[in-house]
Order: structure tokens, then sequence, then C-alpha cells
């Protein structure tokens, strides 16, 4: 366990402490990103929509976390071919994997500090409410990082995945509801939206803050969707990303 | 640091090894690849692009799975001991690069901390390690900063600085100015001291400097394999008598000659001819130099009696 979690921290340490350290400046990117469509919801909506986009603000932090593995991932992969240095060593790939995406969270943490505060100022959510919505983002972070793992695993070019990574994370985290409800989008497109496994987040992270009315039924649906895309993109990332190319 | 005892059968075996990749519309990048060398010392791969070396390492080193076939080394299959293998091999990729945020300390150090050293002590292997490449003065400097030669000296500390006593190095020295090169030949002759190096190279010089065994690839065959003495035996000619100025050159009854477009004379011959050669040569006064057959002389012509041969088919 012990060489496990020094393993991990060696992902950590590549993939965001030592860029942090050395470049400080890429953190503005992770900072500006959610908060920017946070305010630009707020400022539309008057403040009425301000609490659908500090959660948004969360989930979208939580999902390009998985977006930028993919690129990371590829980049350090491919450009550097240090994923290759590390299959040849006894490092395991879910401890890679792992680190790399934790590294990833904490890029992400000024961004989430500023989100924290806001939630407490403007949603104030109860215990129960705070426990769905950590559920909700843990589940949007494994989940994407899951997509991520098992794309970079299959991409040889740079140029190619960082595409990719944008294309995925503005169809599952900006065009879907999450920064607002699901009710503002006229209904023939609203069938649409559900194909988003974001869209069911949104709905949960604010039905659990009462910021929308969802029934038993809706609540169900919507974690049974969000567990299932959750484990199968695991599944898929356990059983078909290359550690060891074919 | 005291590398790894080796327990197996002290051998580095494939058995008609062969790869196709899936994009390649069926072309071998390895074909029915069989060899047998010790697992000690320097075992260099020779050959031209594209002639299998990269997928020969990547697949010992178990970042890539053969078609068909067999590899080991000592012992231990490259495919079910992959778990075992990857305790004991270390390897720098072709076109590895350092990542240009971190410090040749930070790469050295997490390199170590990925094959599960502790921070504390990776820190303390990192420096030793980058004194012992001659960077001490260099360790905090950011990657980006230093120059190719450099860059090239981390990521061999870097492997330098783990347990690991099996070590692929896929060209090592491409895009190195001569001194550097230089200096990693000298660095790399100390490492095989107790480690095995697998090293492939495109300089024909370096392999026949640093490599007890040389394995020549030619469109992802073996085309020969040995020490040199052994490859040269395989050819017709082991002496090469280069002549610079001859009025005249004496009868050549054995060998070929070559001429090239700056005067030069190349007679490649047997011991017996090449010794009667200088003798005609001294007394005509010829200014000339001889010595055994080179590697790049052996390789030109396993080669080109292999392209020969596969023109033929």
């Amino acid at each position: 366990m012990r060489v496990w979690m020094r393993e991990v921290l060696a992902s950590v340490l590549v993939n965001s402490l030592y860029e942090m350290k050395n470049y400080p400046v890429v953190l503005l990117n992770t900072v500006l990103s959610p908060l920017s469509f946070l305010l630009v919801i707020t400022f539309v909506s008057k403040g009425q929509l301000i609490g659908e986009a500090i959660e948004g603000g969360f989930i979208m932090s939580m999902f390009q976390s998985g977006m930028s593995l993919q690129g990371d991932l590829s980049h350090l992969k491919n450009d550097f071919k240090l994923q290759d240095m590390v299959v040849s060593s006894p490092t395991t790939p879910s401890a890679y994997v792992m680190g790399m995406a934790l590294a990833e969270i904490i890029y992400s943490l000024p961004a989430l500090a500023v989100l924290a505060v806001l939630a407490a100022i403007y949603i104030q959510p109860g215990p129960l409410a705070t426990l769905q919505l950590l559920l909700v983002f843990l589940l949007m972070f494994f989940a994407s990082v899951a997509l991520g793992f098992t794309l970079s695993t299959f991409s040889s070019d740079i140029v190619q995945s960082f595409a990719f990574s944008r294309l995925i994370s503005t169809l599952f985290s900006t065009i879907p509801p999450v920064y607002y409800p699901i009710s503002y989008i006229p209904l023939p497109f609203r069938y649409a939206a559900y194909l988003s496994p974001t869209t069911y987040a949104g709905e949960l992270a604010q039905g659990s803050t009462g910021l929308i009315l969802l029934s038993q039924a809706e609540t169900a649906v919507a974690w049974v969707v969000l567990v299932a895309v959750c484990v199968a993109l695991l599944l898929i990332a356990s059983k078909k990303a290359r550690w060891r190319d074919v | 640091m005291k590398a790894v005892v080796q327990t197996g059968d002290g051998q580095l075996s494939c058995e008609s090894l062969t790869k196709v990749y899936s994009d390649s519309k069926g072309k071998k990048a390895l074909d029915a690849v069989s060899l047998q060398v010790p697992s000690q010392g320097i075992f260099s791969l020779i050959g031209m692009n594209g002639a299998g070396k990269t997928t020969l390492v990547r697949i010992l080193a178990t970042q890539l799975e053969p078609t068909e076939g067999k590899a080991t080394i000592d012992g231990l299959d490259v495919m079910k001991d992959a778990k075992k293998i990857r305790e004991r091999i270390a390897c720098i990729p072709q076109e590895a690069r350092t990542v240009p945020w971190m410090t040749p300390k930070q790469t050295v150090l997490s390199y170590l901390m990925w094959r599960g050293v502790g921070y504390g002590e990776a820190s303390r292997k990192a420096l030793e390690a980058l004194a012992k490449v001659g960077l001490e003065g260099q360790a905090n400097v950011l990657n980006r900063r230093l120059s190719g030669g450099t860059k090239r000296k981390v990521l061999v500390a870097a492997v330098l600085s783990s347990e690991a006593d099996i070590i692929f190095l896929d060209e090592p020295t491409t895009g190195l100015d001569p001194l550097s090169r230089q200096e990693l030949w000298t660095f790399l002759g100390g490492l095989a001291q107790d480690r095995f190096l697998i090293l492939t190279t495109h300089y024909l010089e370096e392999a026949e400097r640093l490599a007890q065994v040389i394995g020549i690839l030619h469109r992802g065959r073996v085309v020969g394999i040995g020490t040199l003495e052994q490859l040269r035996a395989k050819v017709r000619y082991q002496y090469s008598l280069m002549v610079t100025s001859a009025s005249e050159l004496p009868p050549i009854r054995q060998g070929s000659v070559t001429k090239s477009r700056i005067g030069q004379t190349q007679i490649l011959t047997d011991e017996a001819e090449a010794y009667e050669v200088s003798r005609l040569l001294l007394e005509k006064g010829a200014k000339f130099s001889m010595s055994r057959t080179s590697l790049e002389d052996v390789f030109f012509h396993l080669v080109h009696r292999d392209g020969l041969e596969g023109r033929d088919a």
C-alpha cells in the first residue's frame, strides 16, 4: 500500500505540483474556466440562477478534470514518451492514473474553493444535501477520469487528443443544462439533453438543494443513470484501455 | 546502487517473434525473429530506419504485445511474467524527452517514486545520480533551459538511479554532438559493468565500441548476430586497405575494390592477400592504411546481401 501511495504521489508531483510550482500561471485557466460560465449565467439571469450556476461550476470542474486528464496523459505519452518509461517499471496503471487524476483535482482546488465559499453564501446546503452534492460530483469525476484515461490510451496525436478533449467537454458540460434548469430548454431538445450524464448530475444537484422540484421517480432514475454510466465507464477503462500497446 | 541479482538462465531469448501492426496492411515489422544472447554487458541492435529495432525493444520492455512468438529475459516471459520483469527493467524510449516544466532533480525523483522509492530516499538518490552524470550543478534548473545532450543525461540519470539491472536504451545518442556522445559512451560503458544494457543505435561506431554482442536487423529479420569477430567471420573479407595515393594498384585476386569520389580506394580482402597487397604498396611507396573490416563493412555486406536475396525472391 505504501509503495502504491508513492507511485500515486509521483504522478501528482509530475502532473500538478511541479507544474504549479514552476509555472504558476497555469492555475489561472483552471480558476477562470468554471467561474466564467458562472458569471455569465448569473449576470444574464440577473442573479436568479446563481445557485444553479454555482452547482454547474462544480460539475464542470469535476468533468473537466477527466477531460484535462485525457489531454495531459496523451501529452505525456506521445510527446515525452513518459508513459512508456512508466510502463517499463513496477508502477501499476491504477496508481499512475489515480495520481494523474488527483493532480487534476489539485489543479481545480482554487476554483473549487471559490465555488465552495459561494455555495455556502448563496445555496447554504444542509448536511444531507451536501452529502448528495459530494456524491454527484465524485461520480462525475470518476466517470470523466475513466473516459479520459480510455481515450488517452488510444490517442497517438496530441492535437487530435486536445481537440477531442475540448469537444467532449463542451458537449457534456457546457451545452447540457448544468448551469441552469432543464426546463429552460424547449421540449423537443430536452430529450437530447438527457443523452448527457451531466444533465442527470445537474438535476440531482439542483434537486438536492431545492432549486428545482424532482419527483422520487425522477430522482431514482437520475441516480441509476449516473451510477450506471460511471460504472460502465470504469469497466470500459479497466478492460479496454491499453497499458501495453497492441 | 546494488543491482538486482540475476536468478534466471542468464539469457535474452526470442523465438519466432513476429509483430504485425494493425494499420500496416499485413506488413511484418518483425518477421519471426529468433535469437539468444547472454543477458549481461551491452547487446546492441543496429539496422536502418524501419528495420524493427524499436519494435523489438518495445516488446522486450513490456510496452508492446507481439503478434506471435515468445521472448524471455533470464527465463521470464515478457508477456506472462510482465510484472516480475518490470521490477527489473528500466527504459529510455526512442524520442523520450524530459518534461520541460520540471527540473532534473524532480525528473529523477519522480521516476524513482514511480518505482516505489520513498520521497526522502528518492531525493537523495536523485542528487547522487545527477552527480554521477556531472549534472550536480544543474539539478534545480528547469529542463527546458538545458541543452539536448544534458536532457539526455537527465534521463540516463533516472534509469541509473533505479534498482533496474536490465536497461533498454533506444537510440540514446541520436542528435547529440560528438563530445556529448563520447561522454555518454564512457558512462554507458561503466553502467554495463553490473547491468545488462540493450542498446539500439544508428551509429555503427557506437555499437562497435560499446557492445559485446551485436544484432543486425533488416526488414524485420535478424541478418546477423554475434560478437564483432563472429560477424566478421560471416563475411568473405576480414581486412580493409584504404589507399589514399597510388599511381597503380597491385593486382587483386580475391578481394573487392571500391573507389570513392575523393580519390580513395578501399580494398576488402582476406588476410593473406591483405598482407601481400600491403607489401606491394609499401614497395611502391603508396600511402595506405590497413585494418580489420569494420562493423560498417560487415553491416553493408549483410544488409546488401539480404537486400539482393529479397529482390531475387
